[in-house]
């Protein structure tokens, strides 16, 4: 079997203190550190644990500058066969639709069984990529994947709904599922880990290699005309407690007793 | 191109409470708003719309009784191909997010996901959170003649009743003949011991508890106090806690008197599940994390530092 991975570089942003740019239309990023979007990791993750009990191999795909290569070594690492990293200049600014595009130039071709991604990204939030890949392929799909098993008439999904409630959906092979968080727990990746596989090649592809004109990618073919970003005032209307810790947990527990109706 | 189209969302033979607040999103941008009603028997569904939405169409097959991209897709391509709206709207939820791609996919049309605000004006603008909810985006769209969107559950006032309703019973003519994809059943996650939705102070742990061991720090305040233990979506993923105790759209929707989230950023997700909690305060080392703008009392530092001072706090 023949499992391709969408995995993307992204911000962590959890306790980074962020700042927009001048122009608003983007963030500082110099400060910030770069690593696997979290909900692709968890793919990758359950990528190679398929292809471990049913045997195959694991592709993983890229998009993003130079410094985005980071994602697949790790991914190369965790144990995964082989890596193509999508790099362009003219990349830059591409909306979902066009990404999809791009990744369905890139595997056309290839004799795929599965392609795993992350349901969303911690970045850009879209939850488009891996349904728009699929829609462009012509093959079946399936969202927010909780657990994958092979059988039926292919695969079996089960799917996150709302409200402690999951959906058992069977699909046909070749297919995409886009994976939840949660879905497994992701194996440790050591310094050492990535140094191993530093021989490896990681296959290159460019906007030529995909077939596509320059103002069919990026920014111009966009759908968005202008983008603006801006941080949300800290605090909202809470109130915020600051003091020694005796006088904040203090007035914490004065609080709790107070609207939690204890003596 | 006219009007704005809502699909509607339903579940087991019940329509889903974040259809009425797109539906309320599509009225306060004009009122030339039509939900489509795709399902088995949609007059059963959409009876709850009626004085809140000014048009339904019903589009009854038994192919639409659950939710499949597969059956819905053709119907909804038939269906937005020939009334053009000038925007498709649905909520961002497992179906809208499931739908609202393929659908933009196979139309060809811009797609624009978990809108927290919508404008217009010449252009179409979109506000939406990015960066794990810690930015806002505001996205100013190319001219394009249909828009699909998704809406973020919680972000906009369900629509007021009281109005005519005019309900149109539409032919499905599009239908696929077999789909890949196979609804095999639905499946509730099992009931544990402790019901966290019932109780009436939680003390709710997030990523910022570190590490599994010092769940134990929650547990032994939340005994102090006649509490219980609840949690965020990491905790639950990385198994430090049951998915029985997770707050938010996937798990469980909590109405507590106090709510204590202790190193809890404040995904959308998870605040959708607590906001309508009577006191917030949150506990987190980022102070720009999106849990201050629900919470009533806010303390920037570390919830490891001031769990064992609180508990003795409360204790005393």
């Amino acid at each position: 079997m023949k499992i391709v991975v969408l995995a993307k570089s992204v911000p962590e942003v959890a306790e980074a203190e962020l700042e927009v740019t001048a122009d608003g239309s983007g963030l500082e990023t110099e400060d910030l550190v770069l690593g696997i979007n979290e909900w692709d990791n968890f793919a990758v993750e359950e990528a190679i644990r398929l292809r471990d009990a049913h045997g195959g191999t694991v592709e993983v795909l890229t998009l993003g500058d130079e410094e985005a290569e980071d994602v697949l070594r790790r991914a190369l690492a965790m144990g995964a066969d082989e890596a193509t990293h999508l790099c362009d200049e003219a990349f830059a600014g591409s909306d979902p639709a066009t990404v999809a595009r791009l990744f369905a130039r890139a595997i056309t071709g290839e004799d795929f069984d599965l392609i795993l991604t992350g349901v969303q990204s911690s970045d850009a939030n879209n939850a488009q990529t891996g349904v728009l890949l699929a829609q462009r392929l012509g093959i079946a799909f399936a969202t927010l994947a909780t657990k994958i098993e092979m059988g039926g008439a292919g695969l079996v999904v089960h799917r996150e709904l709302e409200a402690d409630t999951e959906e058992r959906v069977e699909l046909p092979l070749p297919a995409l599922v886009t994976v939840q968080s949660g879905i497994n727990q992701p194996r440790y990746v050591s310094v050492m880990g990535i140094r191993k596989v530093r021989g490896k090649t990681v296959e290159r592809l460019e906007l030529d290699d995909l077939g596509l004109a320059p103002e069919e990618v990026g920014a111009p073919a966009s759908i968005v005309s202008q983008r603006r970003l801006s941080l949300p005032e800290a605090g909202g209307s809470a109130e915020m407690i600051a003091g020694s810790m005796a006088e904040v947990s203090g007035r914490l527990a004065a609080i709790v007793r107070e609207k939690g109706g204890l003596s | 191109m006219s009007g704005l189209m809502v699909i509607a969302e339903h579940r087991q033979g019940k329509l889903r409470a974040c259809t009425k607040e797109v539906v309320g999103a599509a009225l306060s941008l004009e009122n030339d708003v039509v939900v489509a009603v795709l399902a088995a028997e949609p007059a059963k569904i959409a009876g709850e719309l009626i004085g809140s939405a000014p048009s339904l169409l019903l589009m009854a097959h038994p192919s639409l009784a659950d939710y499949n991209p597969e059956a819905y897709l053709p119907v909804l391509a038939d269906l937005v191909a020939s009334r053009a709206p000038r925007l498709v709207l649905l909520p961002h939820t497992s179906q809208g997010m499931d739908l609202a791609p393929a659908l933009a996919g196979r139309l060809d049309l811009p797609l624009v996901t978990d809108c927290t605000g919508v404008e217009f004006g010449e252009r179409i603008t979109l506000s939406r959170q990015v960066y794990s909810g810690k930015v806002v985006e505001r996205l100013v769209l190319e001219p394009a003649p249909s828009v699909v969107l998704t809406l973020q559950p919680g972000a906009f006032a369900e629509a007021a009743g009281g109005m005519e309703t005019e309900v149109i019973e539409t032919p499905v003519s599009q239908i696929e003949p077999k789909c890949a994809r196979r609804l095999l059943e639905y499946i509730r996650a099992a009931s544990e011991d402790v019901d966290i939705s019932a109780a009436e102070i939680l003390v709710a742990v997030g990523r910022g508890i570190g590490k599994s061991e010092n769940v134990a720090m929650a547990q032994e305040l939340a005994a102090a106090i006649g509490g219980t233990v609840a949690c965020s979506r990491p905790v639950a993923d990385a198994g430090w806690l049951p998915k029985s105790r997770q707050v938010g759209t996937s798990g469980k929707t909590v109405r507590p008197k106090v709510y204590i989230a202790l190193g809890i950023s404040g995904a959308f997700q998870h605040l959708a599940g607590m906001k309508g909690a009577d006191t917030i305060i949150a506990v987190n080392k980022d102070p720009a994390a999106p849990i201050f703008q629900v919470a009533d009392f806010g303390v920037v530092g570390d919830c490891l530092e001031l769990l064992p001072a609180l508990k003795r706090a409360l204790a005393g």
